[in-house]
């Protein structure tokens, strides 16, 4: 009896740590621009407490304004164009304004031109950010230096708890292999595989080498970029001059995206 | 012992093959998984959880209910359920491998899972539930096969397995606390975000896990000379009807909340599952089906001496285990993702691989149950003859 028992609980065990992955790889490749970066800082780099965005939806009028943006990020980072919407990879979208204020949908009588219009959407690189709090292998993980909320696609594992947390719907999962799906590839950034979660990461690349985020930088304007800690930064004075307002600031996330509505004459 | 799951009948065979064979199927599906990502289920990235960690929850309580039989026996030393106990802990320790199981199967990159190890993130609450459920499930397999070893050779089980009972007890409640923490701690998500979510796992648990220990007791009674207790059964009746009514209580609690309030956010997600929303309707059959179950079957179990007979009894816990398993196993993880963050609806509807796939992660559980059982059944038979 002892003897089969104690078979019995080797099974057991070696069962047990196959449960949280026995047969696991060790990954061992890391995101080399990113550790380049941090290792190597190049004396261009651009740097923040903690940096943030201001968009002015009342400069982006045309569907082209938008589509700048969209595609500025998107070709670069490789994201791919996947066909079915289910399955849909995006960074950066743009959306009407009951999608990217939902708690404010309810008015029927509110301004119809606020109402029609359209916003640029993307991760709001929170301060308190809820997919952080809940990843269980810190493969998203809020930059201490500068406050850009990171996503490293070596280490996820797709648990998609971080979907299931962010309440601002920022993030895509790869349901399928996103490489057939990318147009032109962009060979200084990293493509992802099958199985992992990816969204906005701030151009933290670009910032690295001293440029603006790709969609600021296409903006014309619309999307400043800054640092929220830095009262003397342009998206404080924005912030300070203009009515602004933040999507669901109720969660206690801290979003950094301020959006202007303005344009009007009362604005 | 183990070699007593080696012999049986014919008709033991014929299941553990059929077990096998469904295991297979299951298998080729997920090999079709691992190859093109989960693409291949009915998931997206409005409803990026569904069938496998609605069964992933379902389950934890299934396992957790195996301590509605050892409080009463070891702590206040209810001597009916000694039969019937290593049912329920035997029955933890194949929920829970299915419980991990699921978890694979939802994992997008499951070679990396290590990664919650090697990086341990206590902030997360999915570590803790990889430590909680492991513990859970070692200490089941400790204990289960320990007092049965004991039981073999007719002596008391040795005095170190007593500690080990006592600490499952607390644990068995952390693990269903523990995930349903998964899900009340997410801002944003109002069908998730309520305070009672975990009493409501419990509850659920309690009257889930044991209504299925019934049927499975009532079926190892008819299938061996193995007899767990006509009144063992009726008291584990007791359980279920007093926990099912909690859980129906508790999620009147949720309905009242939600309406009362008049919040649309809160409204919402009842309304797509009760109602629909805008013509989408795909739960509301099964959400009033699982109500209507609930009701009968809460109709049937009040009345004890409806209880008392054990066809009644039968029919009460299987629906009963069917109508929890539609709203713990489906609908609370699908009524967290619709309405969506931009209070838009995608719908989520299994694929035929993804169902393959559950079921035979459910097969792979029967299997550790039925070799287990075997075991357990095996050694009483023994004892019985020795007594007679
Ligand atoms: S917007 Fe979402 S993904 Fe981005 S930091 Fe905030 S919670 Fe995380
Ligand atoms: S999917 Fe990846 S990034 Fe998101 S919580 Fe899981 S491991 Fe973290």
């Amino acid at each position: 009896m002892s003897m089969n028992r104690r078979q019995f609980l080797k099974l057991a065990s070696a069962s047990t740590i196959l449960g949280v992955g026995a047969a696991s790889v060790i990954n061992n490749i890391s995101n080399g621009s990113l550790e380049a970066a941090q290792i190597h800082p190049d004396p261009r780099a651009l740097k923040a407490k903690r940096w943030g965005f201001v968009v002015d939806v009342s400069k982006l009028t045309t569907d082209e304004d938008y589509q700048k943006c969209i595609d500025a990020c998107h070709d670069i980072h490789n994201v791919p164009n996947n066909p079915n919407p289910r399955h849909e990879v995006k960074w950066i979208w743009k959306d009407t304004y009951e999608h990217t204020f939902p708690n404010t949908a309810e008015d029927k009588i509110m301004n119809r031109e606020l109402q029609e219009k359209n916003f640029l959407l993307f991760c709001n690189h929170c301060q308190n950010p809820a997919c952080v709090r809940v990843c269980p292998t810190k493969a998203t993980f809020k930059r201490e230096s500068d406050g850009i909320v990171m996503q490293d696609m070596h280490r996820c594992i797709g648990c998609r708890f971080c979907m299931a947390a962010c309440p601002f719907g920022a993030r895509s999962f790869n349901y399928t292999d996103p490489r057939p799906n990318i147009k032109v590839e962009n060979k200084e950034f990293p493509t992802r595989m099958i199985g992992v979660v990816e969204k906005c990461t701030a151009c933290y690349e670009r910032l690295a080498v001293g440029k603006q985020p790709a969609c600021a930088e296409k903006s014309n304007g619309a999307i400043v970029f800054g640092d929220l800690e830095d009262p003397n930064s342009e998206v404080r004075k924005l912030i300070t001059e203009k009515y602004t307002i933040r999507r669901k600031p109720e969660l206690g996330t801290q979003p950094s995206i301020y959006y202007v509505i303005g344009g009007g004459e009362h604005a | 012992m183990l070699e007593k799951a080696l012999s049986g009948s014919n008709r033991y065979w014929a299941w553990i093959f059929f077990l096998l064979a469904v295991i297979g199927i299951g298998c080729i599906a997920y090999m079709k998984q691992l190859n093109e990502g989960l693409g291949i289920t009915g998931l997206s990235r409005d409803v990026s959880w569904g069938l496998y960690i609605g069964q992933f929850t379902f389950l934890v309580g299934v396992a957790a209910s195996a301590v509605m039989l050892v409080i009463p026996y070891y702590l206040h030393d209810f001597k009916k359920f000694s039969k019937i106990v290593i049912l329920g802990e035997f029955l933890a320790v194949s929920a829970v491998i299915m419980c991990v199981l699921f978890i694979m199967a939802d994992m997008g990159q499951p070679m990396r899972v290590a990664n919650i190890l090697l990086h341990p993130t206590p902030g997360s609450i999915v570590f803790w539930d990889v430590v909680v459920l492991n513990g859970y499930l070692l200490l089941n397999i400790v204990i289960g096969w320990t007092t049965l070893g004991a039981d073999r050779k007719g002596v008391k089980p040795p005095d170190w397995v007593k500690p080990l009972i006592y600490l499952s007890v607390p644990w068995a409640v952390s693990i269903h606390t523990v995930t349903a923490f998964l899900y009340a701690g997410i801002p944003g998500r109002h069908f998730w975000l309520t305070a009672v979510m975990a009493a409501r796992f419990l509850a659920s648990a309690f009257s889930g896990g044991p209504a299925l220990l019934i049927l499975l007791a009532l079926l190892v009674r008819k299938f061996s000379k193995f007899d767990p207790g006509a009144e063992a059964i009726q008291a584990v009746g007791k359980i279920v009807t007093y926990a099912m009514f909690a859980n129906v209580f508790l999620l009147g609690l949720e309905f009242f909340t939600a309406f009362y309030s008049n919040i649309p956010g809160h409204m919402h997600p009842f309304l797509y599952l009760y109602t629909g929303i805008d013509g989408h309707t795909k739960l509301v059959p099964f959400m009033w089906i699982s109500s209507i179950l609930a009701v009968v079957s809460l109709a049937i179990l009040v009345f004890p001496h409806l209880r008392r007979n054990e066809n009644i009894l039968a029919f009460a816990c299987a629906i009963l285990f069917i109508s929890l398993w539609i709203d713990k196993g489906f609908g609370l993880i699908i009524g967290g993702f619709v309405p969506n963050m931009f209070e838009g609806i995608t719908e989520y509807w299994p694929t035929l691989l993804e169902t393959l796939i559950t079921i035979g992660v459910w097969a792979m559980g029967f299997l550790v149950l039925t070799v287990l059982y075997k075991v357990a059944i095996a050694v009483r038979e023994e004892d019985a003859a020795v007594e007679h």
